[in-house]
């Protein structure tokens, strides 16, 4: 009893911290376009689709415990890791922005911050993203087991 | 005692982020006091259009966009300000053409200065904006219809429009915008200080808590 205690307790923590990361990404992403008025590019819409929801869906899933909410967040934080990753790579240059979907509007590719002189704003999303899916991930594993 | 974890970190993220706000914000109004102070030329270009006296103490810079819809809708407010306030406001205005195509009525706007009639010009541009720059269907061609009224000769304002010096000018008022951050039109700095939250209000206390600065003595 007192094993399947801890279990789901370290369960909770982990899709807490889950929330966290989600809820961290998205104030931190309001503050971009809000506080410091960085005009949100077509990519970051999409991603911020992706990413928002999750704050509410992951923060129901906490109370009361429920194991589903791992279903219904990775479709989400999937489809935002690829975006994030296809966003990265454009905005590294790896892929030529000739064929970026956003013509008009702000460029895909507008260098504003650079935190600690690698980080910008799609690695930063990229990476909130994998932190999500890896406990999403980690999460999954320990219920099929 | 989930709960009690959930709700503090829920604080906590919403502590970091307000004041994490206005800690950015006081950063940039201070970063910008000092550019006022070192660099005044930022704000106020030789080539800048000017209304109001020399001796005045408040400088109001205002970034506009000829085709900006608030930009018109602030131009009345400003002008009762400056009315209100004589003597004390020096109103000078910079070019941020944010819109698509909108720097073809900025050059309209400068060749019309050359005939004296920029505020004018700028008055009927403001009045008759929402025929010739809608969202959806802008019609700049539309403008010329509407010119007459501030009484410019057209053939004129079409010869002279096309001077490449006024490319050079939105060019640089394009780039202190930028060193500005100056990313919505219209965009006030009242003796250097950023309006901080955008409205009608915010901009009529910013500028009088400039002027009781300036004139202690009324």
């Amino acid at each position: 009893m007192l094993q399947l205690d801890k279990t789901s307790n370290v369960n909770w923590m982990i899709l807490f911290l889950c929330w966290f990361v989600a809820g961290i990404s998205t104030l931190g992403s309001l503050f971009f376009s809000n506080v410091m008025e960085f005009a949100p590019c077509i990519l970051c819409w999409y991603q911020r689709i992706c990413l928002f929801p999750l704050v509410l869906i992951l923060a129901v899933g906490l109370f009361p415990f429920d194991k589903n909410v791992v279903k219904f967040a990775l479709p989400l934080s999937l489809a935002g890791w690829f975006l994030s990753f296809y966003h990265s790579l454009l905005y590294a240059g790896i892929i030529p922005e000739s064929i970026q979907p956003c013509s008009q509007g702000v460029s895909c590719t507008e260098e504003y911050i650079e935190l600690f002189g690698i980080l910008s704003i799609p690695m930063l999303s990229l990476l909130s993203f994998s932190v999500i899916i890896t406990l999403l991930f980690i999460l999954k594993r320990r219920f099929s087991k | 005692m989930k709960y009690v974890i959930f709700g503090i970190s829920c604080l906590i993220l919403g502590l970091v982020f307000v004041f994490g706000s206005s800690y950015y914000k006081e950063q940039q109004v201070e970063k910008l006091g000092f550019l006022a102070q070192e660099n005044v030329e930022i704000f106020v270009r030789d080539h800048a259009q000017t209304m109001g006296s020399d001796d005045a103490k408040v400088y109001l810079v205002e970034f506009m966009d000829p085709a900006c819809e608030t930009c018109a809708a602030f131009a009345p407010l400003v002008k009762q300000i400056m009315d209100s306030n004589p003597g004390k406001i020096k109103l000078v205005l910079r070019y941020a053409p944010f819109h698509d195509g909108a720097e073809y009525f900025v050059k309209i706007l400068e060749a019309a200065k050359k005939q004296g009639k920029y505020w004018e010009t700028l008055d009927v541009m403001y009045r008759s904006q929402q025929y010739w720059a809608s969202h959806h269907n802008p019609q700049p061609q539309l403008i010329w219809r509407f010119l007459p009224m501030a009484g410019l000769d057209l053939e004129k304002i079409k010869a002279d429009m096309n001077d490449p010096s006024y490319t050079k000018l939105i060019e640089q008022d394009l780039a202190d915008a930028k060193t500005l951050n100056v990313r919505k039109t219209p965009g006030y700095f009242v003796n250097g200080k950023p309006l901080q939250t955008f409205g009608h209000q915010q901009l009529i206390e910013l500028i009088q808590s400039e002027i009781r600065e300036s004139y202690p003595n009324g």
